[in-house]
């Protein structure tokens, strides 16, 4: 009997290799150290009350900040290990199956639990503050989806410690990921974390939408809307209508694997190709979904630092618009090598290569921007000016691969890996950190110390092009993606072991952001100002952080640049309440109910992964008592008193 | 923010009927393809109508289109969505169509 619940006990948490252990080790270890905190602190009820069931927009901004901090280390940690493993040839570092795991949860949770919650932070931070608005157009809404996504990446991340991590790839290509060829449930982890979080996305791409429709100041027309604004709505349009795609792949698998249909197998009926297309309807619009709020948070940042107004608004906002179009259109670029017929290649091709044009003219908009500006080398505008040649460069690739005949050469070799990583870590993640440190000081109330930063900045990016440089270089020599190791008689070594040296620096890069944020947060250096950097729109009128209703009186827009032409006319007092105009303010209740949701949908996700199917549906009757109870509230609300508005009010010295 | 939540709301008989709906749609296609109701051609022509039968619930009895004729934007996103909508499915089955004149 002992033995049994021994082997049962082997089956069902990963054991055996050192690194997991350890990893086992420092997670117990984590989890203890947080309990004894929160309870030597009594702040067990704090985190309750403030954060765990918060709808304010500006919490849940902080909360997907963190989560999307803590994942990057994750992610980087497993690049980190890939990376050694490649550095000579003939290595064992790591195991084959531990290889294959690790870049499956590389890049899963790189796109999906780092940059998609880095993106909704940047969302949630600013847009609503950027219009003009109390809060987002549904904010309950709100909590359930970063709760969904937090869960949905919490079940992800068990399946390292717990069943077995998925192996098959970030893409999970059938016939591969059938059951007949991958058992275990590394691949149910995979499909339901990320069925999970992606309602919670698609949630948010509505509430986004409406907020923005719906929701601006008085005066704010779609013409004079900040450019980050702009981008968040072609993103959020772009979300809600892909991400219902990869959700029915998915659900489509899930079932091939549970239920045992043929959806996608080798026989009976079933097509895999047709996963194949339906994965990429998603997978490829998903990159404009990441990298359209960074080219917004470029706008903003380029056009502050250069104390000038953005140049082209109106082709701005055209090649938004036109990317979230012709983003949809492209994706068998991805299967070429599929063997669709010549005038399919030829058409997505087409399309493909179109794309770079509206990117062009924002390059060259950003550009003229800086033309003539009085250029401030701060952390967020160095981050911008490093990101043009870098994502020049990626698009000058992506154009290479956009050829079809060409393709078949560059097809899943490193060329590709560098390619794409040069897309979204000189695109996305360098956008995503130019609006953290931009934005830090209006979420937090105190500015990041530049010194580390710099450090970070300098180390990242060198680390950058040692890294992926002779990736490129690599692919065409006709090393392919995802290989475990490969033979010393290659001439492979050498540019392996630079790229290695590369992901390092990387690596120190991210750690000296990590002190820098440590650091700061000792020495705080508060923003008593409200506006550190001269910003130009809405949120920077406001102190840092503001109070939580946002706008005590909402504001009537003029003009584009609205808080900069005020400043310029010296009429920075036209944003400062007068009494007699703030009235009760009308706010949405705290609730627990968003978390819960989340976590009943963890417990089924936890269940279905397993097969433990009563499990899985006493979860799924949780989700539905809260949806009920939801819907049996009368009472979801409530107004703040004119007289504790012009309280706090007059405690920011505002009134 | 939210919209105040009415006293005494009217019950919601379009959700209801629209929930209901879809449901016995989705069951007579299950159905209809596990017990093999029909030859190959007839079940798929079966399905399609009923996929187009779901679409046209969701719209009105959860979207409520054409309760509403203004603002704008509702008919902008909408032919949006149609637009992405025929695409996605007209365009996928061509690439799938291997070996063919027409690929």
């Amino acid at each position: 009997m002992g033995d049994g619940l021994a082997n049962t006990a082997g089956h069902f948490f990963v054991t055996g290799d050192p690194l997991i252990i350890g990893s086992d080790v420092a997670i117990v270890l984590v989890s203890l150290g947080i309990v004894f905190v929160l309870t030597y602190f009594k702040k067990w009820k704090w985190l309750w009350r403030e954060w765990l069931t918060t709808v304010d927009h500006k919490k849940i901004a902080i909360m997907y900040l963190l989560a999307a901090i803590l994942m990057l280390f994750r992610g980087g940690v497993d690049a980190e290990l890939m990376r050694t493993q490649l550095a000579l040839p003939n290595m064992k570092f790591l195991s084959p199956e531990h290889y294959d795991q690790i870049f499956t949860t590389h890049g899963t949770i790189m796109i999906l639990f780092m940059a998609m919650p880095f993106i909704f932070a940047m969302f949630n931070a600013v847009v609503p503050l950027q219009i003009g608005a109390r809060d987002v157009a549904f904010p309950y809404l709100n909590a359930i989806s970063f709760w969904l996504f937090f869960f949905g990446a919490l079940l992800f991340n068990l399946s390292f410690v717990i069943g077995g991590s998925p192996d098959a790839g970030w893409t999970s290509y059938p016939p591969l990921t059938e059951l007949q060829f991958d058992p275990g449930v590394g691949e149910n982890y995979y499909l339901l974390a990320l069925s999970i979080s992606g309602i919670g996305t698609i949630a948010t791409g509505v509430n986004f939408i409406a907020t923005i429709i719906k929701m601006r100041a008085p005066g704010m027309t779609l013409m004079k809307m900040p450019l980050f604004t702009w981008a968040v709505l072609g993103t959020c349009i772009i979300i809600l209508f892909v991400f219902p795609v990869l959700s029915v792949a998915l659900a489509l698998l899930l079932i091939d694997r549970l239920f045992g249909a043929h959806f996608f197998t080798m026989m009976y009926g079933g097509n895999p190709m047709q996963f194949i297309n339906l994965f990429w309807i998603w997978g490829h619009p998903e990159v404009y979904i990441a990298v359209l709020p960074a080219f917004g948070i470029y706008s903003e940042v380029v056009s502050t630092f250069s104390q000038k107004k953005i140049f082209g608004y109106k082709s701005m906002v055209a090649s938004i618009m036109a990317i979230t179009i012709i983003g949809n259109l492209t994706w068998v670029h991805h299967f070429f090598t599929m063997g669709a017929g010549p005038a399919v290649n030829t058409f997505f091709s087409i399309s493909t290569m179109a794309v770079a044009i509206p990117t062009g003219v924002k390059v060259f908009n950003w550009l003229m921007t800086m033309y003539r500006g009085r250029i401030t080398l701060s952390l967020p505008m160095m981050w911008a000016l490093a990101f043009i040649p870098n994502f020049a460069l990626a698009g000058a690739t992506g154009v290479w691969l956009a050829e079809a005949p060409t393709d078949y050469q560059y097809h899943n070799s490193y060329f590709l890996v560098a390619h794409f990583h040069q897309a979204l870590i000189g695109g996305v993640v360098y956008g995503m950190l130019a609006g953290m440190y931009y934005w830090w000081p209006k979420m937090f109330g105190f500015k990041l110390k530049e010194k580390y930063g710099k450090w970070a900045f300098w180390f990242f990016n060198v680390g950058f092009y040692v890294c992926f440089m002779p990736q490129y270089i690599l692919g065409l020599m006709g090393m392919q993606r995802r290989m475990y190791t490969y033979p010393a008689d290659m001439h492979w070594t050498g540019l392996n072991f630079v790229s290695t040296i590369g992901a390092y620096l990387m690596g120190i890069g991210f750690l000296f952001i990590a002190v820098q944020i440590i650091h700061s947060l000792l020495h705080m250096e508060k923003d008593l100002t409200g506006d550190p950097w001269g910003g130009r729109t809405l949120e920077w009128a406001l102190p840092s952080p503001p109070p939580h209703y946002n706008f005590a009186v909402i504001p009537h827009v003029t003009a584009r640049d609205e808080w900069w032409e005020r400043k310029r006319r010296g009429e920075q007092d036209a944003f400062l309440p007068r009494p007699e105009a703030i009235h009760d303010i009308h706010m949405p209740k705290n609730s627990g109910v968003p978390f819960l949701m989340g976590l009943c949908f963890f417990i089924a996700g936890f269940g279905f992964t397993f097969g433990w199917m009563v499990v899985g549906a006493l979860g799924l009757l949780g989700v539905l008592a809260c949806l009920a109870h939801r819907s049996l509230d009368q009472h979801p609300d409530h107004d703040i008193p004119a007289e504790e508005v012009r309280r706090t009010e007059a405690a920011l010295g505002r009134l | 923010m939210t919209p105040r939540v009415h006293a005494n709301p009217a019950f919601p008989w379009s959700h209801v009927i629209g929930f209901a709906l879809s449901i016995v749609f989705t069951l007579i296609a299950f159905f209809a393809v596990t017990g093999h109701a029909l030859a190959h051609r007839p079940l798929l022509a079966v399905i399609l109508v009923l996929a187009a039968l779901q679409i046209l619930v969701q719209l009105i009895f959860f979207m409520h289109v054409g309760q509403d004729q203004k603002p704008r934007y509702h008919l902008w996103l909408f032919g949006v969505a149609m637009f992405f909508f025929v695409v996605f499915v007209v365009s996928s089955i061509w690439i799938m169509t291997f070996n063919t004149p027409m690929s």
